[in-house]
């Protein structure tokens, strides 16, 4: 950490704010390697390795056919460089696209059946397998029920899913959760139905690449009415050399029903950079609610910026039916290069949008993240808070949309965004879009530096601390913001975060 | 990278039509580098980012659409206030009508005549802040304009200037195509107010280049007129020296397409800008607003602050961009957008961008967009106002922050007349 122990942090900043980003984004914890027997599919990525993933996968002909229609667009993209990112050339043939442990062969049918030493990874990065292990290293837990605080855990291994907990109370509920491979073989007409109709083959070049060669991923399906009875959760681990990691993860709530779903990422640490590009895509019906949370702590790189994740995601919810509700919240610390913006369409009437980011980069790191709401049906809600965190070298810029169509009547946006530089070499952008179509929609984009709360305030001076004191209080509420939409299961990245405050921001 | 060959071709097309002057070698050679630059970046097409809420298909163009001439019932603009006036007839010089290009503590010239001459102080500046302001964007129709531009002003402020000068602008041809180039420099310590006014033609490309010497102050007042056809693309460059001021207004009231471009490159230490704009649009109307300021020295000082006023299917853009380069600490930058939409078919866009790798700096942003305020319009209405006076009073009272931004109370007065009166006469 020597890059950020000299650096001299201006005055104002707050102490407890720099050790927490020091010790955040500081000795990368999960760089360890399995050592496990892997078969790749041969290295570099043609039509034949589309049909082999395919094949692995079990897959319908009908699927097959999706991802080599996927692969034919794939070749006509080219590689968006509109980013605020800069980074190498990425040799898409110098990849392994598909990495499966040996032991996983023939499918285990139960998790007694897993290798070993797959579950032995979990169990070391604090995920629990074991239906009995809940939240295992969570500080914090313990003082929860536990029969409240369940957690369903499909585990990503590469690019096969290892295993699924929870399974057969899940399925009393009537809720599937199981990995997409499966559920294309299970589940055929919800995924024929629903799996490309949020973000479309052909959406970005990423998304793009990763519906011709996902490999795994979490299925969801919420029935109607249904409350889902515990949290589901998807852990990716990437652990095989020059392999990218491709998962889906397809969410659909049904009307009325209700899911909060957690994911979370690790890597070993190595000199090469390595490949993700996922697609998350969430289906929200009418009256329906869903909560996306992330920790992405994918390898960063090292001091000097070798190696690390590079990390290209599309994420985007479509709220189809009246008074839907979708909201997502990241922390994202990890990855070399990040470019992920998860969206909201909020396409039904009374539907709701919200993102919170907390974006902490370190070193070489550059994260170019951010949301679009695109507003298209009346009474439409969206709010987006982002905290960008820059220290040593890094880049963080956040980027984003608001559009409000001309028929999107009486909706209202408000966006917060700010900026936290820890010393003079690295930087912090902001590139908002800002697109209103009607007059009877009101949008706000604003820096918290520049406007606090006028009702908070008076609270404070009530209670007799100076403007100066109350100013500075109502601000560094920075991370509460966030934290609060962060599930009890992030309790220990939330800890972290809590130390971090805004104050001194630059904008 | 090889631009595509629709933007070549827009772009030769454009070159044909017209023939780039010649003049003293630093004249051929500030146009030939211009040329070049234009020739590499292309002219602005509707798929390019910086244009991504603006068509510049008319602006580019070989040929100026035609614009119904403007019918000028109104009392001149700034005609109560003592001035140098400068006039220019679809974008040619009128000496009738202008005034003895006689100031005290200036010098005026025209790019025509100075041109001719082997050695003027232009040279160092002709083309040179233009060119400065191509990086990080592209702004090909400033190019343009360096290499075809065959007047325009050339403005030397050596002191206090004793009163304002007056660009004044008339349109009398249906298909003028216009471009004007001028230079501003002003010496250390100097002063001076400039105005513009006027239509100026059918289709008009206006580039400023202003070099503002420590402790120096440049103050510049603009009204874009109103009810008629004009499609303008305006750039303003200004370097700024150490102490010194730059403050910038300009109002604008219909016009089919304004892009109105300003770059600041603040390169002294504790120098200020202010840049600023209300407009007021209704119909067929386009206004885009392109801002970019780059702190390149210690506590500097800039405001970026844009109102919009919009009705009838009238759009609106704001594209501002605060840069803050590594070492410009203790940078204090703002920047507002605001948009008030009168009605449901109005549209407004805007992208109000920071880009810092300083860590010592405040820099905020903001921007709204909404209809206008039923509360205070009920309180008005309650109080016996009507409902279309009740609407102007909270419009004005919107646009207040924009245009006190003008320093200058008589300046300030007069601007506020013209709303006024363009709001009452819209009443009917």
């Amino acid at each position: 950490m020597a890059a950020l122990d000299d650096t001299k942090v201006k005055e104002g900043v707050d102490q407890e704010t720099v050790d927490a980003v020091r010790e955040m984004a500081g000795t990368y914890k999960h760089g360890w390697e399995t050592d496990i027997e892997m078969d790749y599919a041969p290295k570099g990525l043609t039509e034949d390795i589309v049909r082999l993933i395919s094949e692995k996968n079990e897959e319908p002909e009908w699927m097959t056919e999706w991802r080599l229609q996927a692969y034919a667009r794939w070749l006509q993209k080219e590689e968006p460089d509109w980013a605020m990112l800069d980074y190498p050339e990425v040799d898409f043939q110098n990849q392994y696209y598909y990495a499966r442990p040996k032991s996983m062969a023939t499918k285990p049918k139960s998790l007694d059946e897993v290798d070993p030493k797959l579950l032995e990874t979990y169990a070391k990065l604090g995920i629990p397998l074991k239906e009995q292990m809940i939240l295992a290293g969570v500080e914090g837990a313990e003082a929860a029920p536990a029969e409240g605080r369940k957690v369903a855990v499909d585990a990503v291994f590469d690019s096969v899913s290892v295993g699924t907990t929870f399974q057969k109370e899940l399925k009393e509920a009537g809720v599937i959760f199981c990995s997409i491979s499966e559920a294309i073989q299970n589940h055929p007409e919800l995924v024929r139905k629903y799996l490309g109709s949020v973000v479309p083959v052909s959406d970005n070049f990423y998304a793009t690449l990763n519906s011709a060669v996902f490999s795994d991923g979490s299925f969801v399906y919420v029935p109607p009415g249904v409350r889902c009875p515990m949290e589901l959760s998807t852990y990716f681990r990437i652990n095989a050399e020059n392999t990218g990691q491709f998962e889906r993860t397809l969410i659909i709530a049904d009307k009325g029903s209700y899911v909060s779903y957690l994911e979370g990422c690790t890597a070993p640490q190595r000199d090469e950079s390595q490949l993700h590009a996922a697609v998350v895509e969430i289906i929200v019906e009418e009256d329906a609610e869903v909560k996306y949370s992330t920790v992405q702590n994918w390898y960063p790189g090292n001091e000097e910026g070798k190696g690390g994740i590079y990390n290209f995601v599309t994420k985007r919810a479509d709220c189809r039916g009246d008074r839907a509700k979708v909201m997502w919240t990241q922390v994202e610390t990890g990855s070399a290069v990040t470019w992920k913006y998860p969206s909201c369409i909020l396409r039904g009437d009374d539907s709701q949008g919200e993102f919170y980011s907390i974006a902490i980069t370190n070193n070489w790191q550059q994260a170019d993240t951010g949301t679009k709401m695109i507003h298209l049906g009346k009474n439409t809600r969206s709010r987006i808070v982002s905290k960008g965190i820059s220290a040593g070298q890094a880049q963080n810029t956040y980027r984003g949309l608001v559009s409000m169509h001309p028929k999107a009547k009486n909706s209202r946006n408000y966006t917060q965004c700010d900026s936290l530089l820890i010393g003079g070499k690295c930087g912090a952008h902001t590139v908002p879009y800002i697109e209103v179509k009607n007059n009877s929609s009101r949008v706000e984009h604003e820096a918290t530096t520049s406007k606090v709360d006028d009702d908070q305030l008076f609270y404070c001076r009530q209670r007799g601390m100076d403007e100066e004191e109350a100013v500075a209080l109502v601000v560094n509420g920075f991370c509460k913001d966030v934290l609060q939409a962060l599930p009890m299961e992030f309790a220990m990245e939330a800890q972290q975060l809590v130390a971090i405050s805004l104050e001194g921001s630059v904008g | 990278m090889a631009l595509p060959q629709a933007k070549l071709d827009a772009t030769e097309a454009r070159l044909a039509v017209a023939a780039r002057p010649s003049g003293a070698a630093w004249a051929d050679a500030a146009r030939d580098g211009a040329l070049a630059r234009l020739r590499a970046q292309g002219l602005p097409h509707r798929r390019d980012e910086y244009w991504k809420f603006t068509n510049p298909d008319t602006l580019v163009q070989p040929e100026a659409p035609e614009a119904a001439t403007f019918d000028e019932t109104d009392a001149p603009i700034f005609d109560a206030v003592e001035r140098l006036k400068i006039v220019f007839v679809d974008g040619v010089f009128d000496a009738g009508a202008s005034d003895d290009l006689a100031l005290e503590g200036v010098t005026i010239e025209r790019l025509s005549e100075a041109a001719q001459s082997d050695i003027h102080w232009a040279k160092e500046l002709y083309g040179v802040l233009e060119e400065r302001g191509q990086d990080p964007v592209a702004r090909p129709l400033a190019a343009l304009n360096t290499a075809l531009a065959d007047d325009g002003v050339l403005i030397h402020v050596t002191g206090k200037a004793s009163k304002p000068i007056n660009l004044i602008y008339h349109h009398q041809s249906p298909r003028s195509d216009a471009m004007l180039h001028h230079v501003v420099k002003l010496d250390p310590g100097a002063e001076v107010t400039l105005l513009e006014n006027g239509p100026a033609a059918a289709r008009f490309n206006a580039v400023m280049e202003v070099e503002v010497a420590d402790g120096a102050a440049f103050h510049h007042v603009r009204a874009q007129g109103r009810d008629h056809e004009r499609r303008t693309a305006t750039h303003l460059f200004a370097r700024l020296g150490e102490e010194s001021t730059f403050k910038t207004f300009t109002l604008t009231a219909n016009g089919v397409l304004t892009r109105n471009e300003c770059v600041v490159e603040m390169k002294g230490d504790d120098a200020a800008a202010h840049i600023a704009g209300a407009c007021v649009g209704d119909g067929d109307f386009h206004h885009d607003d392109t801002v970019f300021v780059t702190h390149d020295a210690v506590n500097c000082e800039s405001r970026q602050v844009f109102k919009k006023v919009l009705r009838n299917g009238a759009r609106g853009v704001f594209q501002g961009k605060i840069l803050v380069k590594p070492d410009a600490q203790k940078t204090d930058g703002y920047q507002i957008s605001q948009s008030l939409l009168l009605d449901g078919d109005s549209e407004f866009d805007a992208k109000p961008e920071l880009e810092i790798y300083a860590d010592d700096v405040a820099c905020s942003h903001g921007s709204t967009s909404g209809a206008i305020d039923e509360e205070g319009l009920f309180y008005l209405r309650a109080r016996g106002v009507p409902k279309d006076i009740a609407t102007d009073l909270l419009t004005l009272a919107f646009l207040a922050e924009a245009v006190d931004e003008i320093e200058n109370e008589d300046l300030r007065a007069e601007l506020v007349n013209l709303l006024e009166g363009w709001l009452g006469r819209r009443r009917g």
